[in-house]
């Protein structure tokens, strides 16, 4: 019986390489053994790529993408189809835990020093994929056509027209008509469901191309690939199947649970997962009194605002995202993880942190003159965490690392 | 190193905190918490009812559709048929109504909106506020204002059962020093059908029935939920299980 399977493998083996396929990225693809807890937000990402991909396919085959019978097409799928609010719930709270993960998966980079040399080109392909995952979230917003959905891709595709001279035509380009109207949902839709999603799909090829040929970053940040035993295997190195495959499902039966907690018992969040508002039909005609992006966005939404003038707002916002992608040219430390980093990149990073979320919450609340005040303190810490980093990340006392990765059982 | 990334985050939440504290308190006025239960049917059907004899003419339910409700309130299609089906409309179909948008905007001023999801727009404390805040105000077209919609276009249609109230108002100083009349309660000038309790309780039925009419699988989500987690909880405890016996050789 065994001959056969193998005489099954062999046979496709000879025409496509299944088995050194298998065995370079799974089987004998050799990850630390010491990735912690942050180390689950990769394969959770895939996840919800999944999940979101699944759902989506099932949610198109009911929703109707025209300004007249969008939003009813998705209450129809709330109550007529079978199963439909269960498949709309998942891809609705599916968009906030993405991005959840995806945040996490960024601030795991940020403490271990995973974008520095020789992952940078890892780390940059892992920025497009974010700004794609921005772009994807954002059309899909549009589509269930509720007052949120409407006022938000208005007040966000205006701001193209804060560009000299071309803006207003640019703004007029995306939306196909001067205000957002039907051809702007059609557009939408498609890049909502077939062009960014293929964006995403090869950005994430790359990214783990790119991630399985200089190997995983560990929380001591130390290379381990500078250790090998007489078979060229890593040292401190496991095979990532059946190692991380177990763990990592581990994680995300975890992760489910909390996903369901969400999706069966509170799938607005109080209005930070589904808005209120948007249960309300788009009229172009009413604008709500308090439009906000949802909860993803705020911190750059906080950015702009803080800005008093339109076009320097929006330039401040497309840099705050640039920032990211210089990341791995900004740290100059001779370390790459938060815990051999000294005490002033330590505190950076909390600064950067404490004001980050705070933007994220000052972007979901009315512009008061207390806001605005915290939210330009919390614009210049975001950008001086970054471009004062070639600095004091150079100065800073660093501990020297071990050269085993620490690993206690 | 673990200590650390909780003093970090432990930081960061306290931030938050103080940001929150901050932000600007919420306006209008205060709501009452509207007293429902998604699973007492009972007041489902009555709610179902008073909602066919009181709004029906003018707000639709547009993507509920009757035999829905029939099935999920445990009304026999037969009743739904004699009760609800004014408009010969098939017990299939969504409810609809026949009043014409540009009529309804030429009568009121303003169309009155379909209710079908307006429980989760709005939240059921404010419709259960609302259609108790009515009171007389002659300079309005159907002579009643209301406290939580002002100027609405709405007449008071419960009003056969609850009667009219006046408002109290009272001087109130703001932090600026300025004061002005605040409507601060009601008094009922003239009497309904029903006592107040009694009225109450038909808001309440009223908004228990649009509450299920916005999400009709809620209670079915709920009930999923439980077996949902519990699966997951069950396979967690499995695979925390597996993984330690794999990484047991991990030194």
């Amino acid at each position: 019986m065994n001959d056969r399977i193998a005489a099954v493998r062999d046979w496709f083996d000879a025409r496509l390489p299944v088995t050194k396929f298998w065995q370079e990225h799974l089987s004998r693809y050799y990850a630390p053994k010491n990735l912690n807890f942050w180390y689950y937000f990769g394969s959770l990402a895939v996840l919800m790529l999944g999940v979101q991909l699944i759902t989506g396919i099932f949610l198109t085959m009911n929703y109707k993408p025209t300004a007249s019978t969008a939003f009813a097409s998705v209450e129809y799928i709330m109550r007529d189809v079978e199963w439909g609010w269960l498949i709309r719930y998942i891809h609705a709270n599916g968009a906030s835990f993405f991005f959840i993960v995806i945040y996490l998966h960024m601030f795991r980079g940020l403490l271990y020093g995973s974008y520095k040399q020789p992952r940078e080109l890892l780390w940059v392909f892992g920025m497009f994929l974010f700004v794609a995952l921005m772009a994807e979230a954002f059309m899909g917003y549009l589509l269930p056509w509720g007052q949120m959905s409407y006022w938000g891709a208005q007040v966000i595709i205006s701001l193209f027209g804060a560009i000299p001279y071309i803006g207003n035509d640019l703004a007029l380009w995306i939306r196909g008509d001067y205000v957002v109207a039907d051809a702007t949902l059609n557009r939408f839709f498609s890049f909502h469901v077939i062009a960014i999603p293929l964006i995403l799909l090869a950005l994430i090829v790359f990214h783990l191309i790119a991630l399985h040929s200089v190997g995983s970053n560990n929380p001591d940040g130390i290379e381990i690939k500078e250790k090998k035993d007489a078979k060229g295997i890593p040292l401190d190195g496991i095979p990532f199947h059946p190692y991380y495959t177990i763990k990592d499902t581990m994680g995300v039966i975890a992760f489910l649970f909390l996903f369901a907690l969400v999706i069966f018992y509170k799938p607005e969040m109080n209005g930070w997962f589904l808005e209120h508002d948007n249960f309300i039909p788009a009229n172009p005609l009413k604008t709500p009194q308090h439009i906000e992006p949802l909860w993803y966005f705020t911190p750059f939404y906080a950015i702009l605002r803080a800005i008093p003038d339109k076009f320097l707002g929006v330039m401040a916002m497309g840099l705050s995202i640039v920032m990211l992608f210089l990341l791995p040219w900004l740290d100059r430390s001779p370390v790459k993880s938060i815990r051999y980093k000294g005490p002033i990149f330590k505190t950076a990073l909390i600064l950067f942190i404490v004001s980050f979320l705070g933007l994220a919450f000052i972007g979901t609340v009315p512009p008061t003159a207390t806001a605005t005040a915290f939210s330009r303190i919390f614009t210049v810490v975001y950008f001086a965490f970054f471009l004062l980093m070639p600095i004091y990340s150079r100065k800073d006392k660093t501990k020297t690392p071990p050269e085993r990765v620490t690993y206690k059982k | 190193m673990k200590k650390r990334i909780v003093i970090l985050f432990g930081l960061c939440l306290v931030a938050a905190g103080i940001t929150v504290s901050t932000a600007v308190a919420s306006e209008g006025v205060q709501l009452d918490k509207a007293p429902i239960d998604p699973y007492d049917k009972d007041s489902l059907r009555r709610g179902a009812n008073y909602f066919v004899d009181y709004c029906f003419n003018c707000h639709s339910l547009a993507f509920s559709r009757y035999n829905r409700i029939a099935r999920d309130l445990d009304i026999p299609e037969k009743e739904v048929a004699k009760k609800m089906l004014f408009t010969g409309a098939k017990i299939g179909d969504n409810m609809t109504i026949s009043l014409q948008k540009d009529d309804a905007q030429h009568f009121f001023g303003n169309a009155p909106p379909d209710l079908s999801v307006e429980a989760r727009a709005r939240g059921v404390d404010w419709i259960y506020t609302y259609l108790r805040s009515f009171y007389r105000d002659p300079s309005r077209p159907w002579g009643v204002n209301n406290t939580v919609f002002k100027d609405v276009a709405m007449p008071h249609v419960l009003w056969e059962l609850q009667g009219l109230q006046e408002a109290i108002k009272e001087p109130v100083t703001d932090e600026s020093g300025e004061t002005r009349n605040v409507i601060t309660g009601f008094k009922l000038i003239q009497k309904g059908k029903l006592t107040p309790e009694q009225f109450d309780d038909v808001v309440r039925d009223i908004v228990n029935f649009l509450n299920y009419v916005g999400e009709p699988a809620k209670t079915k989500r709920l009930q999923v939920g439980r077996w949902v987690l519990g699966f997951l909880l069950i396979f967690f405890f499995i695979m925390w299980l597996l993984k330690k016996e794999y990484w047991r050789d991990i030194k």
